[in-house]
């Protein structure tokens, strides 16, 4: 058996010194009625030659986006990472170990997450940060939940603007244990104010302003900041993607209290949306009642800089029921990924990509405007790297026509209720050419 | 003391190339100006040998499983075949976008709807679902599938869930944060439940009851069946946290022993790596009546293709995850159940059983085990001799193990046995190699007596000496002062 060193003669030899006969003494606590009786009905072994061409056959039955010129976004983006990062990620030291509760032997792990925390406060303006939790969605629900254990206020304020898959999980989190949810409606593209406004009241724990939001474009945050804060105890929960961070308002200029999101654009790969990792950040004040591990800096007994896990009496090992929250296991090697991205692509280099990326969709956008039967979505906006366009005809057609030429078009918005809605997401990897190429066919297949 | 990226920084060194921007676009047409940043994030300024040195640098720092045996209790620390390593990281699925068009996705959809099915036929569950990325999440949704069922059939009077004293933190945690009201009953001495305490507890206001099988003494729960008759018999559920399923498969099927929900810790049981900390996979078990509330979407098969099932979104619990959990983790899964069959799984069951009881036998007269009954694949010993007779702590002979290449056991857990060391070896683990990890115990168990206060000084040799993590609560530094 694969993975299994035990030889047969061996397996008798330690029963024997077990001082039984057969394994089946072993388990002789198990009631003979509740043993299955028959094998697993999963199939037969498989080789490691074997397994391999099968997944081989099936990766041929996926496309990958890299084989296609891919505009879809919506919280999954395909940015450039450096070949290093993976070369980091894959090492077993990194890979294999546990979770650092032994310190000694993990000062590897509690040092990048120190580093990655200390670049999560650089990138939010923020004063700490945890080591990570499972995505951007499950961050805001949790963000949500310390909002309360903070002020007690139980209602909170979601934008319309916010990606619908977030809110979904937010819900499930939330209701059933007191949190009230209301949604504030949007106004071309973005929060309206004035309704905002007119829901605001000191019933309000925490309202979330999601920049670029979910249409990609970005919100008055400044106005948003003045609007919440009116009130004395609410709090300002922002959601961001990081890549913007490098060149737009950093979430402590507007004052937001708590700042999340979904990490993955920093460095890690696609697949298929997950693993992905949530950042969480917040002022310092908050930090007992943060979710999630926390490493922070110490000596040990000589006197030498060490690293441990802090403020555990949060933690559910410790706290039990009365824990901040029920995450153990989180995306740890995620956020070494983005650690290292974020080393290697450095300060200038984020500048770069969130810069490219930026002109790169306004090109797109200026391009596709022109054509027959499209116009943005939502023209009084700014957007950052992404953006929705007006369709002449169903965006499902689109994306249909161009799939055979390799075109992955967009996010049909159709599937969130915004009818005639393509939504389209723009890197810094795509060249003029690629996106011409877009431009082109879209023109060609958008005839009704 | 050891650098930090941060002290690598030289301005506007490089480690990174782009291509040109090849669009004729202004940022400053674009953003208006109190939309931009007044001051750049301080990320570091290096070069890819700097990031490569710093990096490999911290990773001679840790533990990890080729260095040498990681007997966590509890948390399977089984060798991680290089294979899925290898076979993960093709373009066709770590880069590949969720939502692209189901046709371009139908290879990882097959997958995926595969090991939905086998991960059910390995619990006896009716249906499964992949979404939740961790044993905790797992849980999570388990409750509020619980939640969802009591809902639905009007059950309004449900409000608390029972577990016992030896249950992991999570298990408790889970409940609060679905907003049920948890009764911790007092577990018998060997960790089962103590039947008489359940009674006293039990009334129509239970919604469920969770419980690890084999508990976190090694130990089989024998009387499960009693337990969820008198559960089932208040219209309770019975959930099984699966953290220990690595002692079951192929020998119990905790669907068809009573209980109606289960986590799978796929980064246990299926030897995908737990990476420092994550990220795992926590997929849920379900029986037929509880199909209906399980996260959407499911993975749904049609005559020739697979496609995103969110049939059941009207009764479903909703989502845990942006899109459909951790596919990269589930890869690694399949590939692994795959090459085991049914006769291999069952092996690891057999194996990881054989190999904690072979170990127990070898510490036994060394270190007190409160419970000598054969274990399953883990079991608890513990430092109250040393403790008495030396002066030595679990802590201390856990940091002794440090020094000798091995990882320390799960310490101090369960909480309901002093000075725990809860032990689990793995079927991964050679014969050679258990002997080793049992002879350098015994050795520690000699130094205790006749060295306690190296024992209190250990570890020795680690890349640091014992750290005071209480100190890092009291002057709280979390994150690094940069200097520009």
């Amino acid at each position: 058996m694969p993975y299994i060193p035990t030889t047969e003669a061996q397996r008798s030899e330690m029963l024997r010194a077990i001082g039984v006969q057969s394994f089946d003494e072993l388990i002789a606590a198990i009631p003979e009625e509740l043993r299955l009786k028959e094998p697993l009905k999963v199939s037969e072994a498989v080789s490691e030659l074997e397994i391999t061409r099968m997944i081989q056959e099936k990766t041929c039955r996926n496309i990958c986006s890299g084989a296609a010129n891919s505009f879809l976004g919506a919280g999954v983006y395909d940015h450039f990472i450096p070949a290093a990062v993976d070369t980091i990620v894959s090492r077993p030291e990194f890979f294999t170990a546990y979770t650092p509760y032994q310190a000694e032997v993990s000062q590897g792990t509690l040092q990048f997450i120190y580093e990655y925390q200390t670049m999560i406060c650089e990138l939010t303006g923020m004063e700490v940060a945890n080591a990570s939790m499972y995505d951007g969605a499950s961050a805001v629900a949790e963000a949500i939940l310390m909002g309360v254990r903070k002020n007690r206020l139980t209602k909170a304020i979601l934008p319309a603007t916010m990606h619908p898959e977030f809110v979904k999980v937010i819900k499930c989190y939330t209701e059933g244990i007191g949190v009230e949810l209301v949604i504030a409606p949007h106004k071309d593209g973005m929060i309206d104010l004035k309704a905002l406004e007119a829901m605001l009241d000191d019933s309000v724990g925490s309202v979330i302003v999601q920049s670029p939001n979910f249409f990609g474009n970005i919100e008055d945050v400044f106005a948003l900041d003045k609007l919440i804060h009116n009130q004395a105890k609410a709090l300002m929960i922002a959601v961001v993607d990081p890549i913007s961070l490098a060149i737009l308002s950093a979430p402590s200029e507007y004052n937001a209290d708590i700042v999340v999101g979904e990490g993955q654009a920093l460095g890690n790969s696609m697949y298929m949306g997950g693993p992905l990792f949530g950042f969480f950040a917040s002022k310092l004040d908050m930090a007992r009642q943060m979710p999630g591990r926390i490493v922070g800096g110490t000596l040990d007994v000589e006197g030498k800089r060490s690293y441990a896990l802090t403020l555990q009496a949060r933690e559910q090992h410790i706290r039990r029921d009365k824990a901040t929250s029920n995450i153990c296991s989180n995306q740890s090697l995620c956020t070494l990924a983005a650690t290292v991205y974020m080393s290697l692509i450095g300060r200038q280099g984020l500048i770069e990509v969130a810069t490219q990326s930026t002109q790169k969709a306004h090109y797109l956008a200026a391009e596709i405007s022109k054509l027959d039967g499209f116009s943005l979505s939502y023209p009084q906006a700014t957007f950052f790297k992404e953006f929705v366009v007006n369709t002449p005809i169903a965006p499902a057609k689109i994306i249909n026509r161009l799939l055979p030429r390799a075109i992955y078009a967009g996010v049909d918005l159709q599937r969130f209720g915004y009818d005639n809605q393509l939504m389209i997401a723009v890197t810094e990897k795509k060249s003029k050419a690629d996106l011409d190429e877009f431009v082109k066919a879209l023109m060609e297949v958008s005839h009704v | 003391m050891s650098k930090t990226i941060f002290d690598y920084s030289v301005a506007n060194r490089k480690a990174y190339t782009l291509p040109k921007s090849d669009v004729d676009v202004q940022i400053n047409d674009i953003f208006p100006a109190g939309m931009l940043r007044k001051e750049k994030a301080k990320l570091p300024e290096v070069s890819e040998l700097d990031v490569m040195r710093h990096f490999i640098e911290l990773s001679h720092k840790n533990h990890f499983i080729e260095k040498g045996l990681y007997p966590l209790g509890s948390c399977t620390m089984k060798y991680n075949p290089k294979l899925h390593e290898h076979l993960v990281r093709h373009s066709c699925f770590n880069n590949i976008h969720p939502y692209q068009d189901e046709q371009t996705l139908q290879g990882s959809l097959e997958i995926l709807y595969e090991l939905q099915n086998d991960l059910a036929e390995i619990a006896g569950m009716a249906m499964t679902t992949l979404q939740p990325v961790a044993g905790a999440q797992g849980e999570f949704a388990g409750i509020k599938i619980i939640e969802a069922y009591h809902k639905a059939k009007g059950n309004m009077h449900k409000k608390k869930i029972i577990l016992p004293d030896s249950a992991h933190g999570t298990n408790p945690a889970t409940c609060s944060l679905v907003g049920y009201e948890v009764v911790e009953i007092k577990s018998l001495a060997d960790g089962r439940v103590d039947i008489a305490k359940l009674k006293e507890v039990i009334d129509d206001s239970v919604a469920g009851f969770m419980l690890t099988n084999p508990n976190t003494l090694g130990l089989f729960e024998t009387q499960i069946e009693e337990i969820s008759s008198l559960i089932h018999g208040v219209d309770g559920l019975m959930y099984m946290d699966g953290a220990n399923l690595n002692a079951l498969l192929g020998i119990v099927q905790p669907g068809k022993i009573g209980f109606d929900v289960m986590h799978y810790n796929l980064h246990k049981t299926f030897t995908t790596p737990h990476g420092g900390g994550g990220p795992g996979c926590g997929p849920v078990g379900v029986v037929e009546k509880l199909v209906p509330y399980l996260p959407v979407p499911l993975i749904g098969k049609n005559e020739d293709s697979y496609f995103f099932d969110y049939r059941h979104e009207a009764t479903s619990i909703g989502k845990v995850h942006t899109f459909y959990g951790n596919f990269a983790i589930m890869l690694r899964a399949y590939i692994y159940i795959k090459m085991q069959g049914p006769d291999g799984l069952r092996k690891v069951s057999e194996n990881a059983i054989i190999n904690a009881n072979y170990l127990m036998q070898k510490v036994k007269d060394h270190f007190h085990i409160e419970h000598t009954e054969y274990c399953m694949h883990e079991f608890v010993a513990d430092g109250t001799w040393q403790k008495k007779a030396n002066g030595v702590a679990t802590i201390d002979i856990a940091k002794r193990l440090l020094d000798k290449g091995y990882h320390a056991p799960t310490i101090y857990f369960p909480l309901i046995i002093p000075e725990a060391m809860m032990v689990e070896p793995t079927e991964t683990e050679s014969k050679e190699s258990i002997d080793a990890f049992a002879e350098a115990m015994i050795e520690i168990a000699s130094e205790c007596q006749n060295d306690p206060d190296m024992l209190h000084q250990a570890p020795l040799t680690t890349p640091v000496r014992r750290v005071d993590d209480v100190r890092a609560v009291k002057v709280l530094d979390v994150r690094y002062q940069i200097k520009d």
